[in-house]
């Protein structure tokens, strides 16, 4: 059972989570700033409230499908810095040794099972696992995120089809930060929501207040719980807003001044933050030892993803099939 | 003639203004292309949509909507010029690229010609790992109908651009992204208004005697800092740019090949299945007991494109393999 979004254990597990996402984004944009790492990143800044209730609300065997901007999908699945800094970085030590990169950090033992650069690529997937779960008389959930971007390719239209017509465990959790790319919501489609869009395959659909923690997060648990007594699939399209862009260093040009402004005076991690003290569920203190341990920990992983080798060229042969190429 | 300096974004975007200001049926789309969504992610398409107006579309991210919108307006008439980001997104437009751009013509009988050029961007080199970077260019290359055409250059860029969007086949254009930004972006001279590369043609970049190299794209590049080492040591090397990878010039391949009689076929894409080996088997096939060696390949390591910058520079073809490789056939 999950337990309702005001209970304050709830609130403070979705705030730790949230505040392991903001600080990991956070480092990240350092060392792009600062040049202690160059990669392409796809910052999650602003979004980290929803995906830490996602967290908040799966369990380790649960499944998660994300996207090149799953940084924090990952880290509230549970996704240990180490790995993470250390595939970012192309060491051998990293979740997926090298090979992948950001835009696909893998996780099996912790359900992190695709992360795919292909914009829609994942929805299919879910079912697959989802599918097989169900095969498998096994209760767990597969939670699909993708963005609102998303919502106008054809593998939405029919991986929703097939998941209500087999009545699969799978939650859509389309992240609607209002822009793919350079382009807005509003130039993508005529509907005011994804989430309606639902009806038209035979499965509910809930939009929410993706960053408001305790929305969110019932509404998840819910569409969570009845994918897992077998009730079938949910398409839940929480709001939120990309405060950085689309990739780290993107000029932004197109994204109006005002809207940026109000969506960063609401951000929902501070918001969470002052909720949790201002309703005497957490202190300062305590708070802030909390932030301090992760930043410890940050600064465990980035020295170690550092100190570790890069792959070895043979690595090139590894992994392509089953049996290993000859070189 | 005056001339002036040009990069291969600029030979681009010449291109695409002089086709919609020469021809109002020419018509563009794709993710990102109009200036309130930026102008293209490359910026390759900035500022024409605020001339041609709705000519110029931005579309949704729905690659297979935007490939089948090409080829309906295509088939009532219109010079369709797609752009799909990065080429892997292929993927998602292939059935309407493969099963019907492309064969549309011949399953007709030719009443439907598809007269629809596809842009798409791609190269390994900035990290991007295995669904970002590759080089897809055989896949289009074994499809009957489609014709697979890419530039060393920005004045080819500009050239060949242009010829393809005048062709009256289905067109698949590839810019690396690495000629866009990379080591490799030295800008060229712009050619004049009208210039236009023809398909089916292949470039004489050196002229030489003791080898050919058929080469294509960025590769094309690098080849040329070989070949002029190799030129300064006395050993005379031909280089061949394809231009069009398919259907490829095989007159001025194996023209050149008779005369040298060895040869060496460089990619970035996977070496394993291609464009090499059919280049290769073409010459053997026609040459075989002229050749002095067999015919080597340069491409990539059979592998997805890596991450780890260490990896996916071993993955790549670079110089030293194109050397060694002209140094063994000529060995
Ligand atoms: C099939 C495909 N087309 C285009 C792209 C290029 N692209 C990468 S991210 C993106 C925007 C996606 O927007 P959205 O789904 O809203 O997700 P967000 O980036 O906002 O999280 C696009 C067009 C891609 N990766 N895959
Ligand atoms: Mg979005």
């Amino acid at each position: 059972m999950t337990a309702p979004a005001t209970d304050p254990q709830v609130l403070n597990r979705i705030y730790e989570l949230a505040a392991r996402i903001r600080l990991c984004d956070e480092r990240v944009i350092k060392m792009l700033t600062g040049g202690e790492m160059a990669i392409i990143y796809y910052p999650v800044t602003g979004q980290e409230v929803l995906a830490a209730a996602s967290g908040a609300v799966l369990r380790a065997d649960d499944y998660v499908v994300t996207t090149y901007r799953g940084m924090h999908d990952q880290v509230a699945k549970g996704m240990p810095f180490g790995p993470l800094f250390a595939e970012y970085m192309g060491r051998v030590s990293g979740a997926c040794k090298g090979k992948g990169g950001p835009m696909h950090i893998t996780y099996p033992e912790l359900g992190i099972m695709v992360t795919s650069g292909i914009v829609g690529g994942g929805l299919p997937i879910a079912n697959g696992l989802g599918w097989a779960a169900q095969l498998l008389g096994q209760d767990r959930v597969t939670v699909v995120n993708f963005g609102d971007g998303a919502a106008n390719i054809g593998a939405f239209h029919e991986a929703l089809n097939l998941a209500a017509l087999w009545d699969l465990p799978v939650v859509f959790l389309c992240q609607n930060n209002r822009y793919a790319e350079h382009t807005s919501y509003a130039r993508s489609q005529r509907n005011e929501q994804v989430a309606p869009r639902a009806e038209g395959y035979g499965m509910a659909g809930v939009t929410v207040d993706g960053n408001d923690a305790a929305a969110i997060y019932s509404v998840l648990a819910e569409a969570v719980a009845k994918a897992r007594r077998g009730e079938g699939p949910t398409l839940v399209e929480a709001m939120t807003y990309r405060f950085n862009g689309h990739y780290f260093g993107d000029p932004q040009e197109y994204m109006p001044t005002e809207e940026k402004k109000a969506a960063k005076a609401a951000d929902p991690v501070k918001a969470l933050r002052r909720k949790l003290i201002d309703e005497g569920h957490a202190n300062e203190e305590d708070l802030a030892a909390l932030e301090a341990r992760i930043r410890a920990e940050l600064d465990e992983a980035v020295a170690a993803a550092k100190a570790a080798p890069m792959p070895d060229l043979a690595e090139l042969y590894t992994d392509v099939y089953a049996e290993e190429l000859a070189s | 003639m005056t001339t002036r300096p040009m990069t291969f974004v600029q030979a681009s975007a010449a291109a695409l203004e002089e086709a919609l200001a020469i021809d109002p049926t020419v018509v563009m789309f794709g993710e990102d292309m109009a200036d309130d969504t930026g102008g293209g992610v490359f910026g390759v398409s900035a500022g024409l949509s605020t001339k041609y107006g709705d000519r110029v579309r931005s579309t949704p991210i729905s690659e297979q909507a935007i490939m089948g919108a090409a080829v309906g307006a295509a088939v009532a008439g219109l010079r369709p010029v797609v752009e799909i980001m990065l080429m892997n997104f292929m993927g998602i437009a292939m059935d309407q690229f493969v099963n019907h751009a492309s064969k549309l013509r011949f399953m007709s009988g030719g009443q439907t010609p598809v007269p629809l050029t596809v842009r798409t961007a791609t190269g390994a080199g900035f990290q991007q790992a295995a669904q970002h970077s590759d080089m897809l260019e055989a896949w289009f290359g074994h499809v009957a109908g489609c014709k697979v055409v890419t530039a060393s250059n920005p004045a080819d860029a500009k050239g060949l651009l242009l010829s393809c969007i005048f062709d009256d086949d289905p067109c698949i254009f590839i810019e690396n992204t690495l000629l866009y930004f990379g080591p490799g972006a030295v800008p060229g001279e712009a050619p004049p208004p009208g210039h236009r590369v023809p398909l089916g043609k292949a470039n004489v970049v050196r002229e030489g005697s003791d080898v050919t190299v058929v080469s294509y794209g960025r590769q094309v590049i690098d080849a040329i800092t070989v070949v002029d080492r190799l030129a300064e040591e006395g050993l005379s090397v031909e280089l061949i740019d394809l231009r069009t990878i398919m259907p490829f010039d095989e007159r001025t391949v194996l023209e050149s090949v008779a005369k040298t009689k060895r040869a060496v076929v460089v990619h970035e894409a996977v070496k394993r299945c291609g464009v090499g080996a059919e280049v290769s088997s073409r010459i053997h096939e026609e040459l075989f007991g002229e050749l002095a060696k067999p015919v080597l390949r340069v491409g990539a390591r059979t592998s997805p494109v890596p991450y780890s910058a260490v990896l996916e520079q071993a993955y790549l073809p670079q110089a030293p393999q194109i050397e060694a490789a002209i140094r063994a056939v000529t060995a």
